[in-house]
């Protein structure tokens, strides 16, 4: 199975369905070459959903971390909803809870962004 | 890849020893070829994730830092099944490293770094994680995992 971003608008947040692996390779590239894009396209409020993504590794862990910093940078949000247990797993025992905002439900999460969205 | 098969020694130790070249595909094989051997020894399905993700880490460290992603330069991987544990070797033609020299990834400094956070996965996951500067030079990172059904695992007695 290869890595997947698909993207998809809910109100002013751009939510990723992403699957596959995200791990060295074309998991990590592909995250990366996509987080550029939807910056570029002017997207602020990224929503990664993790559901289907079945494998992580330190360069996936690595590219979330960097498409973090990388849309922060731009002055936006990138979030985290529905962790599947790998990516669970990886995040808690590398202290990045504490960075990520991560939800479990995709409505919640959506408007989370309300106070960060102007009006 | 070659990887000579050795039948049980006379300790009863397995050991099977794979050279791979320094090749993004390299990963995905030693973590798939590792996480059969290690179900085949009888470890379940979260101890077989971690230590094919251990080796999975250990091969990234190797091609990236070691080989420099160099594809004439080999990785070594071997693996030792004993009567009570599985240990991995995994060896680079790089320059070596010292674990003193490898920043902590949970240090609030670190957090937002983008590497970093190989060798940290595989200490977390293994029982026991060394790494040495190999006799033939470059990296060897031993690390190992013990059978929960092993006698020497047993809990103590109250």
């Amino acid at each position: 199975m290869k890595f997947r971003a698909t993207p998809r608008l809910s109100g002013k947040v751009l939510v990723v369905d992403m699957s596959g692996p995200l791990d060295l390779g074309e998991g990590s590239a592909g995250l990366r070459a996509a987080i550029h894009k939807y910056i570029e396209q002017g997207h602020r409020y990224i929503l990664l959903n993790m559901e289907q993504v079945n494998h992580l590794d330190s360069s996936g862990i690595g590219e979330l971390v960097a498409a973090y910093t990388a849309v922060k940078r731009a002055h936006g949000e990138l979030k985290l909803v529905k962790l599947s247990r790998a990516v669970d797993n990886a995040l808690l025992i590398t202290r990045l809870y504490t960075v990520f905002d991560i939800h479990s439900n995709e409505a919640t999460a959506v408007a989370s962004f309300d106070a960060t969205i102007p009006a | 890849m070659t990887a000579p098969l050795n039948g049980p020694s006379a300790n009863g130790t397995q050991r099977i020893d794979i050279t791979l070249e320094s090749l993004l595909d390299s990963v995905s094989l030693a973590e798939e070829m590792c996480t059969r051997i290690a179900g085949a020894a009888g470890f379940d399905d979260d101890d077989c994730f971690k230590i094919g993700m251990s080796v999975r880490e250990g091969v990234i460290n190797a091609y990236n830092y070691g080989s420099r992603k160099q594809r004439e330069k080999k990785i070594f991987l071997s693996f030792e099944l004993t009567s009570d544990k599985l240990i991995i070797y995994v060896r680079d033609q790089g320059h070596g490293f010292s674990l003193q020299d490898v920043p902590d990834p949970l240090a609030d400094e670190n957090l937002l770094k983008s590497s970093g956070r190989g060798i940290f996965l595989m200490r977390s996951f293994m029982d026991e994680f060394v790494v040495q500067s190999a006799q033939e030079g470059g990296a060897e990172i031993i690390m190992s995992k013990r059978l929960r059904n092993s006698p020497n695992t047993a809990p103590p007695h109250a």
